[in-house]
C-alpha cells in the first residue's frame, strides 16, 4: 500500500500546514477571476452568475469526489466506477421518486443506505483479495468493468432515453445579483454538509481513526489490531454512500441517462489529482475548482469547450505538481 | 573408464541436450506461420456478415497487440489508446479528403506522430514518476482532451467527423475494394501478423527483455544500468504506432470516422479487454481475447435484435453485448488473473 501513504500524511498534516497551498488556490482563483471581470469584457451580471453557478455546481462535483479519494487514500484503489455509482444511485432515486412516488429528497435518503451497503459487497466480493495481494490493475480493472456493467444493465432496464425528475422545490434565489436555483442551493449545501460531516467523522471518530490509520500503513494498522478488510468494506461503502447523496441531490436538475455518470467520472479525476489523491479537503477545494473553471471558462468557449480548460488544469497539475494541491511529497 | 574423463565427457552431450535447446522463438515463429494461413482462408468460407465481424475483430486484436506492447510487456498501463487510435483514424481521413493522400502514406504518417506523441505523454509521464494509478489516469486524460479538441475544432468538422468519398472501382492505392472483398480481411490480418512478429522479436530482443526487467523490478534494472527510461519509450512508440495504423484502418474499412469512434473512452476500453482476458504480456492473450470478444459481442447484440422465447424480454434493449463482456473481464481479473492464455499455457507447463 505504498500509495496510501502520501495521502495519509496530507490528513495528518494539520491545518496550520494546510494554510500553505489554500491560501495559494484561493489568491490564483481571486487574481483569475478580478481579471475576468476587469479585461474580460465580459457583462459582470454574467460572470457573478458564472460564477455562483460554478461554485453550486462545484459543491456537488466536491462530494462525488470526497468519496473517490477517500477510496483511493485508504485502498489505493481508483474507482472507475465512481460516476456509474452515481448513476445507479440517480436512478434508484428516480425509481423510488417518480414511480413509487416519494418525495425526492426522502428517495434520496433511501437511495444512501442501499449504496452503502451496495459498496461493501462490491469491496468485500470483488476487490478485497486484490487489493490486499497490492495489485495495481487488478482493481483498476474490475472497477472498469463495473463501471461498464452497471452503465449497461441501467441501459437495459431503463432504456437511452433521458429521464427528468421533477423538483419539488420550484423558482429560483437571488445571491450576489445572480440567479441560483433552490434545487441547486440545497444540492449545494447538502453536499458540502455531507462533506463536513465526513471531516468530522475521519478526524474525531474511532471508526475515522482506524480508516486513516490504515490509510497511512495497512500493516501496522493490522498489527495493532485493526481488522482492516472491515476498513476497506467501510470506506468503498461511505465512498459509495457520498456518490448516492450526490446523485440524489442533483436528480432535480439533471437529465438522467444511463451515461450520466460518465462526465463525472472524468471530472472527479480531475478534481482528486487537482487536490491530491487521498485528501479530502483537496477534494472539496478541487471541485469548487472545477466547479469554476467549467461556468466562467464556459463563456468564452461554449459547450464542450470548457472542459478543454478543465483538462488543461489537469495536465499543468499532473506536470507541475503530482502530488495535488494538498498531497504530501511521494 | 577413469573418473577425471566422465565430466569432460559428459559436457559437449549437454550442449546438444534437446531439452536445453530453446525452441521458443520457433516454436512462436511456427505458431505465426500455421494461424497466418489458416486465418488467411476464412474469407472464403465466410458470409459477408460474418467477415464484417471477422474485419472488427482483427482491428481490435491489432490494437490490443499494440495495447501489450506497452501496458503487457512495459508495465505501462494505458487507459487511454484511444488517442492513438484516433490520430491514426484523423490522420487517415484528414488527408484523404483534404488532400487526397493515399491511406497507405497516411497509415505510415499516423503511426510516426502516433508514436511520437505517445512517447511525449510518456515521457513527461515518466519524468515524475507517475506510476500505475497516476500513469493510468494521464493517459486517459490525454484521450478525453483529445477527443474534446477535436469536437471542437472546424478544421476536423466538429462532431460531424469525416465520410471517405466512395470510388466507383477498386483501388489499391486509396485502399478500397468492393463490399465483402478479401482484401479487405487480408489486410488487418498482414496488420495483426506485423504485430505479432513485432512482439515475438521484441519480447526477444535485448531491448526488450530490458523492458520487461524495468517492468519487474525498477530499482534491480536501473542498478544493472539499464537505462529504463530509453527502453520503455522504444515500447511505448512501437505500441502507439500498431494502434494508429489500427485506426487508420478503421477509417478505411467504415468509411467514415467521427470523435466518439476514434477518441471515445469506449475505444481505449475496446484496447484493454482483449488483452486482458487472453493474458497480458504474453503474445498470444490479445489475439485470443479479441477472438473471444469479438464474435460474443456480435452474438448478443444479433440475440437481442431476435431473442428466442425465454429472452423475449429483453427484444430491442441495448448494452447486453458490453454487460457480457463487462462481467466476463470482472470475471477473468478475479479467478485468472493471467488471462486465459497465461492461464492455459501455465497449466500445460506443469
Amino acid at each position: 500500500m505504498t500509495q496510501a501513504a502520501p495521502a495519509a500524511t496530507s490528513r495528518r498534516s494539520g491545518p496550520g500546514v494546510l494554510a500553505g497551498p489554500g491560501a495559494l488556490t484561493a489568491g490564483t482563483v481571486v487574481v483569475l477571476l478580478a481579471a475576468v471581470y476587469l479585461v474580460g469584457q465580459k457583462d459582470p451580471g454574467l460572470v457573478t452568475q458564472a460564477v455562483v453557478t460554478g461554485l453550486l455546481l462545484g459543491g456537488v462535483y466536491a462530494l462525488v469526489s470526497v468519496g473517490l479519494t477517500l477510496i483511493f487514500g485508504v485502498l489505493g484503489i481508483v474507482n472507475f466506477a465512481q460516476g456509474a455509482m452515481l448513476t445507479l444511485a440517480m436512478y434508484i432515486v428516480y425509481t423510488l421518486s417518480v414511480e413509487m412516488g416519494l418525495p425526492v429528497y426522502l428517495a434520496t435518503l433511501l437511495a444512501v443506505p442501499v449504496m452503502f451497503v451496495l459498496g461493501m459487497l462490491v469491496q468485500q466480493l470483488l476487490l478485497t483479495r486484490l487489493t490486499i495481494s497490492g495489485s495495481h490493475e487488478g482493481p483498476l480493472l474490475v472497477t472498469l468493468g463495473l463501471s461498464l456493467l452497471i452503465g449497461n444493465a441501467l441501459l437495459m432496464i431503463y432504456g437511452g432515453r433521458p429521464k427528468s425528475v421533477e423538483s419539488p422545490f420550484a423558482g429560483s434565489v437571488e445571491v450576489f445579483g445572480a440567479l441560483a436555483s433552490y434545487s441547486r442551493l440545497v444540492a449545494f449545501v447538502g453536499a458540502v454538509l455531507v462533506a463536513l460531516a465526513l471531516t468530522l467523522v475521519l478526524r474525531r471518530t474511532s471508526l475515522g481513526l482506524s480508516i486513516r490509520a490504515v490509510a497511512a500503513n495497512a500493516r501496522g494498522a493490522e498489527l495493532v489490531g485493526v481488522n482492516i478488510s472491515r476498513v476497506y468494506a467501510l470506506t468503498f461503502g461511505i465512498g459509495s454512500a457520498c456518490v448516492a447523496v450526490a446523485g440524489g441531490l442533483i436528480t432535480p436538475f439533471t437529465s438522467l441517462t444511463p451515461s450520466v455518470g460518465e462526465q463525472f467520472t472524468i471530472l472527479a479525476f480531475v478534481i482528486v489529482v487537482l487536490g491530491g489523491l487521498g485528501s479530502v479537503v483537496g477534494a472539496m477545494v478541487g471541485g469548487l475548482v472545477v466547479g469554476l473553471v467549467q461556468t466562467v471558462g464556459g463563456m468564452y468557449l461554449p459547450g464542450t469547450g470548457s472542459l478543454i480548460l478543465v483538462f488543461v488544469l489537469f495536465v499543468l497539475v499532473l506536470f507541475a505538481r503530482p502530488q495535488g494541491l494538498y498531497g504530501g511529497r511521494s | 573408464m577413469s573418473t577425471a574423463a566422465a565430466p569432460a565427457r559428459r559436457a559437449p552431450v549437454a550442449a546438444d541436450d534437446p531439452r536445453l535447446k530453446d525452441t521458443w522463438f520457433v516454436r512462436q515463429l511456427a505458431a505465426l506461420a500455421v494461424g497466418l494461413v489458416v486465418l488467411a482462408l476464412l474469407p472464403f468460407v465466410l458470409s459477408d456478415r460474418a467477415e464484417t465481424v471477422a474485419v472488427r475483430t482483427l482491428i481490435f486484436a491489432v490494437m490490443a497487440v499494440g495495447w501489450n506492447l506497452m501496458s503487457g510487456y512495459g508495465g505501462m498501463f494505458s487507459f487511454g489508446h484511444a488517442a492513438f487510435f484516433g490520430i491514426g483514424a484523423y490522420m487517415d481521413a484528414f488527408l484523404l479528403t483534404e488532400h487526397g493522400v493515399s491511406p497507405w502514406i497516411s497509415m505510415v504518417l499516423g503511426a510516426l506522430l502516433a508514436a511520437a506523441v505517445g512517447v511525449l505523454i510518456a515521457y513527461l509521464c515518466l519524468r515524475y514518476r507517475l506510476a500505475g494509478s497516476y500513469f493510468a489516469l494521464a493517459t486517459f486524460a490525454f484521450a478525453q482532451m483529445f477527443l474534446l479538441l477535436v469536437q471542437n475544432l472546424e478544421v476536423f468538422h466538429k462532431t460531424e467527423g469525416f465520410n471517405v468519398p466512395i470510388l466507383p472501382s477498386d483501388s489499391w492505392a486509396k485502399l478500397q475494394f468492393q463490399q465483402g472483398s478479401p482484401f479487405y480481411f487480408w489486410i488487418p490480418l498482414a496488420l495483426l501478423a506485423l504485430g505479432v512478429l513485432t512482439t515475438i522479436l521484441f519480447a526477444r530482443s535485448r531491448s526488450g527483455q530490458f523492458v520487461q526487467a524495468v517492468r519487474d523490478d525498477e530499482t534491480a534494472a536501473t542498478s544493472l544500468g539499464i537505462p529504463a527510461m530509453r527502453y520503455r519509450l522504444l515500447a511505448v512508440a512501437l505500441s502507439c504506432a500498431f494502434t494508429a495504423a489500427a485506426g487508420a484502418y478503421y477509417t478505411q474499412y467504415y468509411l467514415f470516422v467521427g470523435p466518439e469512434q476514434a477518441f471515445g473512452s469506449s475505444v481505449s476500453i475496446e484496447a484493454i479487454v482483449p488483452a486482458v482476458i487472453g493474458g497480458i504480456g504474453t503474445v498470444w492473450g490479445p489475439v485470443i481475447g479479441a477472438a473471444v470478444i469479438g464474435p460474443l459481442s456480435e452474438l448478443a447484440s444479433s440475440t437481442l435484435r431476435n431473442p428466442p422465447g425465454f429472452l423475449e424480454f429483453l427484444e430491442g434493449t441495448a448494452g447486453l453485448d458490453v454487460a457480457l463482456y463487462a462481467t466476463i473481464l470482472i470475471a477473468i481479473v478475479l479467478f485468472l488473473p493471467k488471462g486465459v492464455f497465461g492461464s492455459v499455457r501455465d497449466r500445460w507447463r506443469r
